[in-house]
């Protein structure tokens, strides 16, 4: 998908900048021959490429990640490897010591599996269905800002707002995501909003 | 960043103080090492330790972690002391001609104005002398007393090298070789870049770090060419996009502001931005505020927002103080003000200062409800890790629920990276589980909230019940509706304002950007910088064309970069007062004498006149601001304070204890080491590492087999005097928590002597904790203080007084 420009375009169309590029282990070097070496053709027969970007710092280097069936045509999509993006303009297919073991967040084994409930004084998690969960937050949420919504200040204006519960948003979700949570966050009146962005 | 990543191969000079690029963004640190391949530019490094950017530095210069402030207004003195001042770029750019009222006045550390009791100022005199027209008087020959350059001059007078090296440990001659070669920027054809991270937001007086090394980039010339600018690094992969789409208490997207108490209307919400031109001629584009916010609340109430109701103002919450930040958040929690608290991929329990604060104040809620694809410390804050985590659960009386959900990987849309570029990704990979997206829980969330308020009422349901909810399948927003959204659409046929015949724009169609949008409720757009990203063309922020005409890492027909894709901020300013560019090798844009046109997006009007219009058309001035006026609560210039805990006194104003007005809470400032205290004599600090990244990595059995045990850094030096041995047992301890870890000796730290005493540095790196493939350690913010930068309330995890002694390790 949207790879209308091949990795040896790039070559072509940054002809200059390429020929002039560092060899070193810092620089980009032979980044793009080694990257092209290491693309084996099992991977490209065998399983579907998708772009996506790094998931850790705000570089956002290029990868391309190689799955065991394709989630466009409602398979189950295993993802096997992942790797630079030599098309990228800013990393140009290189990777850090964390992007390079990027397959193993995915499947670390402590991603999380199931909606799981902590009880009042309890040691220990156990499994809920969603709907139990969403229920029971939007019971908790209803309750409280029922409760303890701000209406009006001691000077009789108008504040509608609800301080007894607070959200922190996520740091490395999508754009589209973070809108999503915007308008669900701020139209309950909630003020303690805040991201990771001050850490 | 006001620039690129790709951009950094454009520069001369490129000094990295704040952050430490070659270790914590490897790949945008590729971009140094072209430069100083291809065009001989030079690196420098300041920094407590010799890390891994300076060990390939052409320069590295040591500091005191804390003191950047000192060492920064120093570089200004020895540029106006030795005339190394782009003076054709200062006279015209910058406000360094125009007066400042006589009331303002700077001494022992204070601006005029200061309320010890409210440790705030009243900021009243911090302002330009305003003439009978309207606009602000200005002394073009610099010779007013009361001018902008002559009241900065007289600021940084008292940061002689002299007072440098006694406040930052710097050695004279170190810094003086740091300010020649930043100086010898002032030239026209020779530009400096600042990479800068956490190192220098994590302050009390954060933000003033970085305006001092915008002050610095005015004064050379460099804002606004390629290769120069002021370059923050940024962390997680989307807090540029997270920010921009105003997920924190004061914001709503595009940097437009949630009202306060005093804003009882719309009306008297706008009375204060009206952003009215202050030089003649100037173009102030922040007049378009109501258009935009018209177009947001359009996005987030629909039919609901009308002209009659001002446009559902009353639907906002309004805040009674700055904002309630996350420190202000757990402040309550601990208190007992909070009840039900969200953490959406947020480990806060290891994020924020303080852990013992934390975990207390966590315990105090009802609900605790987690979004993660990931274990965090902070789900089980409850839980009894020993020494590592010391919790009984049947004391804690907090519900916890964890929701799994989707990483990256699984996810489809846009991210923001450091240069403002929204590159949009797709989903590879099925969930594991029953793991869920972010926007379907959030989705979930609202629906079934709504449905309590439908049918049992309750407390003014009508921002919920009327909010915005019109796609296709109301459980799950897909990730095009919610970005043709944002970027905003027509909601009837649009007509020219000055030709009521013309339609400009067809009902439902998408705006091709934030110039379409209106302030009558024509227009919907939920973020107006993000608006062209989405367009009848199609979506911007997928293109994938790599062509880089000229060869100037624009890359402009790459995925879309805000605002308006333009790729480098306040490029009006690469060219003279005539439109012609600074340094002709560097062309951006030019003037031909009827346009601007060239390799970027011109950030001017396309028509406006070189010699009309300033380059700074967000601010009403058109120019940059040496003087920062009213806009930041301690100090229109930068001064030195030290940080909360300080080894020494402030050398230049020994009464003022940190930043003066940082807001501290009561029982946090008894949690504070007091000044120069015996029982705390090591100055602490804490940083990442190049193999991990914050507390995820060690989540991944690759990364934690690569450093899968935490340590310190020490000095050689101090091992010597307390018997410490590389890869021995340590015990560090503040004033709030003490945390055991192996010592790693080095002589990349050494000891400095600040004000005629000897200091030892003590390392902490942040990434390890109770949960993981790694072996359990203790995150630093078990040593860290509950403070944050006056402006913006970033923790001060950069400076703090600890101990240290040989241990035998932690007793499980």
């Amino acid at each position: 998908m949207n790879m209308e420009l091949s990795r040896r375009a790039f070559l072509r169309t940054s002809g200059a900048g390429l020929a002039g590029t560092t060899l070193g282990a810092m620089g980009f070097g032979e980044a793009e021959a080694a990257t092209a070496a290491y693309i084996k053709p099992f991977h490209l027969a065998n399983t579907t490429e998708t772009r996506n970007t790094c998931t850790y710092c705000s570089v956002a280097c290029g990868i391309i990640i190689y799955s065991k069936g394709d989630l466009k045509k409602g398979e189950k999509a295993e993802i096997v490897h992942i790797e630079g993006d030599a098309d990228h303009p800013t990393n140009r297919g290189t990777l850090c010591p964390k992007g390079a073991a990027l397959r193993d967040i995915v499947h670390s084994a402590q991603r999380l599996q199931y909606p799981m409930l902590r009880k009042a004084g309890s040691d220990s998690f156990e499994r809920i269905s969603w709907d139990v969960a969403l229920d029971k937050i939007a019971r908790a949420m209803k309750d409280d800002r029922d409760a303890n919504f701000i209406a009006k200040n001691a000077d009789g204006t108008t504040v509608n707002r609800w301080l007894s519960t607070g959200f922190l948003a996520a740091s490395a979700t999508t754009n589209e995501t973070a809108f999503a949570t915007y308008k669900v966050v701020r139209s309950t009146g909630m003020l303690a909003f805040d991201n990771q962005a001050r850490v | 960043m006001t620039n690129s990543w790709t951009d950094i191969k454009n520069t001369d000079l490129v000094i990295i103080m704040g952050g430490n690029a070659a270790e914590a963004h490897p790949c945008g640190f590729k971009w140094v090492t072209e430069a100083k391949a291809n065009r001989g530019a030079k690196l420098i490094v300041v920094d407590p330790r010799y890390n891994r950017s300076a060990a390939v530095a052409d320069f590295y210069a040591p500091i005191r972690q804390g003191s950047d402030i000192a060492f920064l207004l120093g570089v200004i003195n020895q540029c106006i002391q030795n005339d190394k001042v782009q003076w054709d770029y200062v006279k015209a750019f910058t406000n360094a001609t125009y007066l400042v009222k006589d009331g303002f006045a700077y001494s022992d550390g204070l601006f005029t104005g200061y309320d010890e009791s409210k440790r705030d100022y009243n900021r009243d005199e911090w302002e330009y002398q305003i003439g009978e027209d309207g606009y602000v008087l200005t002394d073009d020959t610099l010779t007013n007393p009361r001018c902008v350059w002559n009241l900065l001059k007289q600021h940084v007078a008292v940061y002689t090298p002299e007072m440098v090296e006694r406040i930052c440990g710097t050695p004279k001659d170190k810094f003086l070789k740091v300010a020649q070669m930043m100086g010898e920027c002032s030239a026209p054809d020779k530009v400096m870049t600042s990479m800068y991270a956490l190192g220098w937001t994590q302050h009390s007086k954060g933000a003033q770090n970085i305006r001092c090394m915008a002050m610095i980039q005015l004064i050379l010339g460099n804002v606004g060419m390629r290769g120069g600018g002021v370059n923050a690094l940024r962390g997680h992969s989307n807090i540029q996009g997270l920010t921009d789409i105003g997920l924190m208490s004061n914001l709503i997207p595009g940097y437009l502001n949630i009202p306060t108490d005093k804003e009882t209307d719309f009306a008297t919400y706008m009375s204060t931005r009206a952003f009215k031109p202050l030089r003649p001629n100037q173009m102030s584009y922040w007049q378009n505020y109501k258009k935009f916010f018209v177009s947001f609340m359009k996005s987030m109430y629909g039919p609901a927002a009308t002209p009659e109701n001002d446009w559902a103002y009353d639907y906002l919450p309004k805040l009674d103080v700055s904002g309630y930040d996350v420190l202000r958040a757990f402040e309550m929690m601990k208190q007992g003000k909070m009840n039900l608290y969200f953490c959406q991929g947020f480990n806060p329990l290891q994020a924020f200062p303080n852990k013992a604060k934390l975990a207390e104040a966590l315990g105090k809620l009802k609900l605790l409800v987690i979004m993660d694809p990931l274990e965090t410390e902070t789900a089980r804050f409850w839980e009894d890790h020993g020494v590592f985590n010391k919790a009984d659960p049947s004391a804690v009386k907090t519900e916890v629920i964890q929701l799994p959900t989707t990483c990256f990987a699984e996810d489809e849309g846009a991210l923001v990276n450091s240069g403002r570029w929204l590159q949009w990704h797709w989903a590879a990979g099925t969930p594991p589980g029953e793991a869920k997206h972010d926007a379907w829980i959030m989705a979930q969330i609202h629906l079934r909230l709504k449905e309590l308020y439908r049918t049992e009422g309750g407390t003014f349901p009508d921002p919920i019940v009327n909010l915005n909810w019109p796609y296709a399948d109301p459980g799950e927003p897909t990730p095009e509706e919610l970005a043709k959204e944002m970027n905003g659409s027509a909601l009837v046929d649009v007509f020219d304002p000055n030709d009521p015949t013309k339609k400009v724009l067809e009902a439902g169609k998408q705006l091709s950007g934030f110039g379409q949008m209106r302030d009558d409720g024509t227009t919907a757009g939920g973020c107006w910088i993000f608006s062209g990203s989405w367009t009848e063309a199609g979506n911007m922020m997928a293109r994938r064309d790599n062509s880089d005409p000229g060869d100037t890492g624009a890359f402009l027909k790459w995925s879309f970069a805000w605002p308006a894709n333009r790729r480098i901020l306040y490029n009006r300013a690469s060219c003279d007062l005539d439109g012609k560019p600074w340094d002709s090798s560097r062309k951006l844009i030019e003037w031909d004498g009827a346009k601007w046109s060239g390799y970027d997006v011109p950030d001017i009007a396309p028509t406006a006149n070189p010699r009309d219009v300033g380059p700074f058309i967000m601010n009403p001035e058109g120019s940059g601001r040496l003087f920062v006026r009213k806009m930041m609560r301690d100090g229109p210039f930068p001064a030195h304070y030290e940080p909360f805990e300080s080894p020494v006194a402030n050398v230049v104003a020994p009464k003022v204890r940190g930043n003066p007005v940082a807001r501290v809470f009561p029982d946090d400032w008894k949690q504070f080491a007091d000044i120069g205290d015996p029982a705390f004599p090591y100055a602490g600090t804490s940083y990442r590492l190049t193999e991990h990244f914050h507390y995820w990595t060690k989540n991944n059995h690759v990364n934690a087999v690569l450093q899968p045990e935490q340590f310190v850094e020490i000095s050689e030096e101090l091992a010597k005097e307390k018997g410490i041995t590389l890869g021995g047992w340590v015990r560090v301890w503040s004033k709030r928590g003490e945390i055991y870890a192996k010592a790693v000796v080095t002589k990349r730290i050494k000891p400095m002597t600040i004000d005629g005493k000897t200091v030892h540095i003590v390392g902490v790196p942040i990434h390890w904790g109770f949960v993981g493939a790694a072996r359990k350690g203790f995150p630093a913010n078990v040593l860290t203080p509950f403070v944050g930068d006056a402006n913006i309330e970033t923790p001060e995890f950069k400076a703090f007084m600890v101990n240290i002694e040989p241990s035998t390790g932690p007793v499980a």
